[in-house]
């Protein structure tokens, strides 16, 4: 892969705020940390992306509270508000910036998921975007009439046949079906309007859908999900990949993989934007970040964190153990039922994370709370203004990404610095836009016009054919 | 009759109106009703003649000219929605008093989803969030979904019966009414399963919540079962308030059961005592707690200045439908001031109405611009918003969560 040759212009970054969610990343016990639910702290975030001329806005979703040792987890934020309805009353409140929900495919139905962003898309005018998650869990599937169990395999099966659908149902009135004319009395062209039909393995649904065709035709399709079956699907499916994957050389490695996945679905590498998410630290020096980054994450580890963090890897109970003390010297318990439900699993190997945090335990001399600042989550970029913004043009230039989905540790001004100090210093290098032009999201992000649903079934049976969908399972287990 | 200035108001919004020809009008928007503005319009309008709530219709298949029918081949009426619960949110930031109700069905939407979604819906709007939970009958609703299959309810099946006189059409209906009744069950207790007080943010043990102050739900029904808690925090109206629309006995007891507000359609004065008459037997059945229902009477307008210019265009309307509009409420045609002596009239045992415009916007501008002043000359409606949320403006407490008293 070549670098960016000086003469071509400038790839633009693109930029997304997360709203900080139930996970120990987001510090609820500093004095400045506000409410989690009021409206006001997601409008506070929202505009101040927009005054950083941030892409898009974005939430994610977990449908069921937390659980530890069979105990509702209470160290981090619990709850949150409905992700639609948050948007859609973001939707007045903004004017440009996207408006991205992480809705799951296994608690819902393509009819319901599909109006409800085609709404969206209505209401905002052009701005919706979904994040297409699967979960196969029970325990969430608890909360839902329709139960939750999908294995492994299956989920990712369902999910690309709940987008294909989804999108069947946004083709269904075609562009300019509303007449509205009273003189003749025309008020849609055809009548009825909105019929569709889709029967395949997971859906077998028909009638006529009710919501006139959006704006963007097509919502953003973003795919949150690193193993084989996410990719291919992501590959397959999305628009838009979000992905853990935020180191530069982990980075560029996801980066090729998913961009070179694309040609055996007929698409070009522009058409699926990589997007890791990430955090950051500034400082007025380099010093003054790492000290602030530290402090940070001594707000994100307390003691008690420290001991459910460990727990998550040794997936047995260890409270009985000192946070100021030394890991523990009995193994992991991998086979036992999981302790930590309601949660994607974060460790693949738990003997080998395991090894690995006790040499390093052994060879800084660390404690537990210690080890766990290190290891879990520490921030993505700490430094000066000019730093940050270097390491984010670096990555997106030198194809690590296309840009990131950025999550800050407090609500409700987590953004407010890195708008105020870093954003100017990108719009500086031309990597980002000073002002907002008209358009939709999707033109914004550099997306084509939405392709048809057809063609994406169509694209999609050649390359399924090819790779079968054990091969997929497969590729999946080795990535898990 | 009400009390001088406790009559309550409150307009129905749908599409363009709700007469099927309404969008022919001069001053309709049909080329906007898909767009943010102009429900944002509506809503200052209703906002501004100081109405208590606005409800928002949807359903999950297209509009028909029949009411139990599927998707037929009419081009000329308004086909298509979008998603009321959206629209109302949309709605919150931009308004700051009026209440906003919008629909949602109990019986394809999961409880979990409709409960977060009101209670979200609430914290947006500062405690001014009502859902009216309606069910969802139409067999070709439920093709949309595929999980189940519901009888057709189209009258003269051959060698049936005809509508709900259909045995296995009245025990679909019924069932329905049940499943509702366990749906709106779930979100209530969703909504209690978070104290008022849960969040604590105890530094010093490093605890977010008090989780002995969430509740699992563990509802367990013969259609479904719920486990909880909400991921959403208690709403800031405890419970937001639940409406539902009934035309006799059966759902009569599905709203004791289950709403806080009743919209019912009577025919005249006799009638409205009557079917007030129905609701409060309905209560005694059901073994209701707490404050009696709300009962609104629901009322189609077309509203002029001149009321032979009201009927006039009743009349050209029709004509333009090919058909006399005969909807399941009763269709009042005059000036704001007939209007208001006939709600004045009619209003023993109601609490209140909830007039649906024919024709949008104009109907509703006849409302809060005509219909409004008249009341309030007569002292039968509030000057301003005392109340901040829809609750307290009903005159409903905010309730207790039933988990309370077992909170350990
Ligand atoms: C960056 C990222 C963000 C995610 N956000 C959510 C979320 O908000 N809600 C959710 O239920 N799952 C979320 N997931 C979980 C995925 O849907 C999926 O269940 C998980 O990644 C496992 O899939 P995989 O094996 O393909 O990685 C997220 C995953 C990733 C990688």
């Amino acid at each position: 892969m070549t670098g960016p040759v000086e003469a071509s212009p400038a790839k633009q970054v693109i930029l997304a705020a997360h709203f900080p969610g139930v996970n120990n990343h987001t510090v609820w016990s500093d004095p400045q940390a506000a409410s989690q639910i009021e409206f006001a702290s997601f409008e506070h975030l929202a505009r101040t992306a927009e005054a950083g001329m941030f892409d898009f806005f974005f939430l994610a979703e977990g449908l069921r509270l937390r659980e530890q040792r069979g105990q509702i987890h209470d160290l981090d934020v619990v709850g949150r508000p409905n992700t639609m309805t948050v948007l859609a009353a973001l939707a007045g409140v903004v004017t440009h910036l996207g408006l991205a929900g992480t809705i799951q495919a296994t608690y819902n139905e393509p009819y319901e998921v599909a109006r409800q962003f085609a709404t969206l898309d209505h209401l905002s005018g052009g701005r919706a975007a979904w994040n297409v998650v699967t979960s196969p869990d029970a325990f969430t599937g608890e909360n839902f009439r329709r139960g939750g169990y999908l294995d492994r395999e299956q989920r990712y099966q369902r999910a690309a046949e709940f987008v294909q659908a989804t999108r069947e149902l946004w083709d269904s009135w075609p562009a300019g079906a509303i007449a509205a004319g009273p003189e003749r009395g025309v008020f849609v062209r055809e009548a009825p309007p909105g019929a569709f039909a889709h029967h395949g393995e997971h859906f077998d649904i028909a009638g006529h859908f009710t919501v006139p065709r959006s704006p963007q035709g097509h919502p953003v399709i973003i795919q949150a999900g690193d193993s084989g079956g996410g990719r291919e699907f992501a590959a397959a499916s999305a628009d838009a990949i979000f992905t853990r994957h935020s180191t530069f050389g982990a980075g560029r490695e996801f980066y090729a993989d998913v961009k070179s996945r694309l040609a055996r679905y007929g698409r070009v590498p522009d058409e699926l934007k990589v997007l890791p998410g990430a955090s950051f630290v500034l400082g007025d020096t380099e010093d003054d970040a790492r000290e602030r980054a530290h402090h940070i994450r001594r707000q994100q580890v307390s003691p008690q964190t420290a001991i459910l963090l460990l727990e998550q890897v040794w997936n047995t109970d260890l409270s009985g153990y000192d946070a100021e003390g030394p890991l523990p010297e009995t193994d992991p318990e991998p086979a036992a039922p999981s302790i930590i439900q309601g949660r994607a699993r974060q460790h693949a190997d738990p003997m080998e994370t395991a090894r690995q945090w006790r040499a390093l335990a052994e060879e800084k001399k660390l404690s537990i709370r210690e080890l766990m600042i290190e290891v879990t989550g520490r921030q993505s970029f700490i430094g000066t203004p000019a730093g940050v913004a270097g390491q984010i043009n670096r990555f997106v230039q030198q194809d690590a990404c296309d840009g990131f989905i950025l999550v800050p540790h407090i609500i409700p001004a987590g953004l407010d610095e890195f708008v105020a100090k870093v954003v100017p210093l990108l719009q500086e290098r031309g990597v980002l836009r000073t002002e907002y032009r008209a358009g939709t999201l999707r033109e914004r992000l550099g997306l084509g016009s939405a392709r048809p649903a057809a063609a994406w079934a169509a694209a999609a049976q050649p390359a399924a054919r090819a790779t079968g969908s054990s091969a997929l399972a497969r590729e999946e287990q080795v990535h898990a | 009759m009400p009390e001088a200035a406790a009559l309550h108001l409150a307009a129905a919004l749908d599409g363009a109106g709700w007469h099927p020809a309404g969008w022919r009008e001069p001053g309709a928007r049909p080329g906007d009703l898909f767009t943010s503005g102009y429900w944002a319009d509506l809503a200052a309008e209703a906002e501004r003649g100081l109405l208590d709530f606005i409800t928002i219709e949807d359903a999950l298949g297209l509009q028909a000219a029949s009411r139990y029918g599927g998707p037929d081949g009419r081009a000329d009426q308004v086909r298509g929605r979008l998603d009321a619960v959206l629209i109302a949110a949309q709605l919150a930031p931009a308004t700051s008093r009026i209440g906003l109700v919008p629909t949602a069905t109990t019986t394809h939407t999961e409880p979990f989803h409709v409960s977060t979604a009101i209670a979200t819906l609430d914290y947006v709007s500062s405690g001014r969030a009502g859902w009216r939970a309606q069910v969802s009958s139409r067999a070709s609703e439920a093709a949309h979904f595929g999980r189940r299959e519901l009888p057709e309810l189209r009258p003269g099946a051959p060698g049936r019966p005809a509508g709900r006189a259909d045995p296995v059409v009245a025990d679909h209906v019924a069932g329905l009414f049940g499943e509702a009744a366990d749906a709106v069950e779930v979100v209530r207790r969703l909504w209690d399963s978070w104290a008022d007080d849960a969040v604590i943010r105890d530094v010093p043990s490093g605890r977010f919540v008090d989780r002995d102050k969430l509740h699992y739900i563990d509802f367990e029904g013969r259609w479904f079962s719920v486990r909880g808690p909400s991921i959403t925090p208690r709403p800031p109206q405890g419970q937001p308030v639940v409406a539902a629309l009934a035309h006799g006995p059966l759902p009569y007891r599905f709203a004791a059961a289950a709403a806080d507000v009743v919209f019912v359609t009577p025919r005249d004065a006799g009638d409205a005592r009557a079917i007030a008459g129905q609701v409060r037997e309905a209560e005694r059945e059901t073994g209701r707690a707490g404050p009696p229902l709300r009962v609104f009477g629901d009322l189609v307008v077309f509203l002029d200045r001149d009321a032979g210019v009201a009927a006039g265009r009743r009349g050209r309307l029709d004509h333009l439908d090919e058909a006399r509009y005969a909807p399941d409420a009763a269709v009042f045609t005059g000036t704001p001031g007939q209007l208001a002596g006939l709600l004045l009239e009619w209003g023993e045992g109601l609490d209140g109405y909830r007039l649906r415009p024919a024709v949008l916007p104009h109907d509703l501008e006849q409302i809060t611009r005509g219909l409004v002043p008249a009341l309030q000359r007569r002292g039968a409606f509030r000057a301003g918003y005392p109340d901040r949320s829809l609750r307290e403006r009903l005159g409903l407490p905010r309730p207790a969560s039933r988990y309370a008293t077992t909170a350990a």
